[in-house]
């Protein structure tokens, strides 16, 4: 990261860990009207790698509550679907160990 | 052969009276309350030990001697193993073990143990025990090696042996900011400041004594700009906020192989969304948990929930909200629960939640408490 301006390199942090996704990415999509957490999801993966969400969507919800001036307690978090960790296909398709 | 090989495909399945989702101090005490009453109880948790963070905290606990003060966290989770041992067979316990989700149309758990075993989960009721998860802050380089959640940090150290680095830098002066910060002193790791965005410090006083008789400058409203280093952390750029937490301009570096993250928690709140149960976000309990009424049952009433999972708060209080939710959800489901203790744990409870520190919590409570509105299923 060296040779960028300050602001480039908080726009590079990555956020979602599991999909690599940037801060600029998601300020750039929130920019565009995507203010859910599922909109987000369906258009750049976040909160739905092998985490699940557990590191970004914290994150996530409150980059949208100050970008689109929503309180943090409205903004739509979005469903959290099983499974929680991820499970080998194996495992489901043979229904046992 | 072809029978035989179909008939091993069918999913194995366990059926209990109360699953309890955390082996932590809120889903032991839940265990171990629903058992004397006698419901048969499974208990599923995740980490390789039950426990809970207890099995971390080599502080002492503080107030009155129901609340285990004087003891050191893991000896309490001693003392609550032992307890559960007595229950007998009316206890299993499952480590090792992810609740991997819940189906409400099959009333279902499924779980897997390591990563090669998977299987069903049946319950007549649910206690949701599943603790809380570490926040991470956004900033430059925060995904180098050397950039440390405190859970993280006391896990390696106080379960494992292992020292992180040798100069770390805490960003965090909440009670888990503060006592890691000890604890890695006197594990011999230099602690280079301890930095706190805003204006005072969140932890117990006397938790903050220790470490700044030991020289640790503890730097309010200060924050972490970016981390510095190549490979690995090397150092980081610690900025000065103003009292709406924008950046004054004031900087300056320090050296350290270690950043060690203490900004908070929030609830694990996932199989509590999937059965349904009605969430809302409340600031003073650190994200999202769910509803519920003064018996810990949440909207969907076959599910029950204690501990940090509905709102972070400290172990004490995690151990008699367990308490009171496995009392309740044995007595719903037909068991000859003793009820009077219902108040006597409310009481405590309150104690805890008393004085000037509880206030915030008290507020967020009431803000999810619900009017009692099922009875027996």
């Amino acid at each position: 990261m060296t040779g960028m301006t300050y602001e480039e390199k908080v726009g590079n942090t990555v956020i979602c860990r599991c999909e690599e996704v940037t801060l600029s990415e998601i300020r750039d999509w929130i920019g565009r009207g995507y203010d859910t957490v599922t909109e987000l999801k369906h258009v750049m993966r976040v909160c739905m790698g092998p985490c699940q969400g557990r590191g970004c969507r914290d994150i996530i919800m409150r980059e949208i509550s100050q970008a689109a001036g929503i309180p943090l307690d409205r903004v739509e978090a979005g469903a959290v679907r099983p499974p929680v960790k991820p499970v080998k296909t194996r495992l489901l398709a043979s229904g046992d160990d | 052969m072809r029978l035989a090989r179909l008939r091993a495909r069918v999913m194995r399945e366990i059926e209990t009276d109360i699953i309890v989702v955390g082996g932590g101090p809120a889903g032991l005490c839940a265990a171990s309350e629903a058992a004397s009453a006698g419901a048969g109880v499974t208990v599923v948790e995740s980490d390789l030990h039950l426990g809970g963070q207890l099995v971390k905290q080599t502080h002492k606990f503080f107030g009155s001697r129901e609340e285990f003060s004087g003891i050191r966290g893991y000896r309490i989770a001693d003392l609550l193993l032992g307890e559960i041992k007595e229950r007998g067979s009316l206890v299993e316990t499952l480590t090792n073990t992810t609740v991997t989700g819940y189906y409400p149309e099959d009333r279902t758990f499924t779980a897997m143990e390591g990563e090669e075993s998977f299987f069903r989960i049946r319950a007549r009721g649910a206690v949701v025990a599943t603790g809380a998860q570490e926040r991470l802050i956004p900033f430059p380089n925060n995904d180098l090696p050397g950039v440390y959640g405190a859970g993280a940090v006391q896990t390696l150290m106080n379960v494992y042996g292992v020292t992180p680095g040798r100069d770390v830098l805490m960003i965090g002066a909440g009670n888990i900011g503060l006592i890691v910060s000890y604890q890695l002193m006197q594990a011999g790791v230099r602690v280079v400041s301890v930095v706190e965005a805003s204006s005072r410090i969140g932890g117990y006083w006397v938790h903050a004594a220790k470490i700044r008789r030991l020289g640790v400058p503890i730097l309010l409203g200060h924050s972490i700009k970016e981390a510095l280093g190549r490979d690995v952390v090397e150092g980081a750029v610690i900025m000065e906020l103003d009292e709406k937490f924008a950046p004054t301009g004031a900087e300056f570096r320090v050296d350290c192989d270690v950043i060690c993250l203490a900004v908070g928690l929030t609830p694990t709140n996932e199989i509590l969304s999937q059965a349904g149960c009605r969430m809302r976000y409340v600031p003073q309990l650190c994200g999202f948990v769910a509803e519920r009424d003064r018996t810990m049952r949440t909207s969907n009433p076959a599910f029950w929930s204690a501990g940090d999972a509905t709102g972070i708060e400290e172990a004490s209080a995690a151990m008699v909200e367990g308490r009171i939710a496995g009392l309740c959800a044995a007595r719903s489901l037909g068991f000859p629960a003793r009820m009077e203790k219902f108040d006597e744990y409310w009481a405590r409870l309150d104690r805890l939640r008393g004085g000037e520190v509880g206030g915030r919590i008290r507020a967020g409570i009431s803000a999810v408490t619900m009017e009692q509105v099922h009875d027996a299923l």
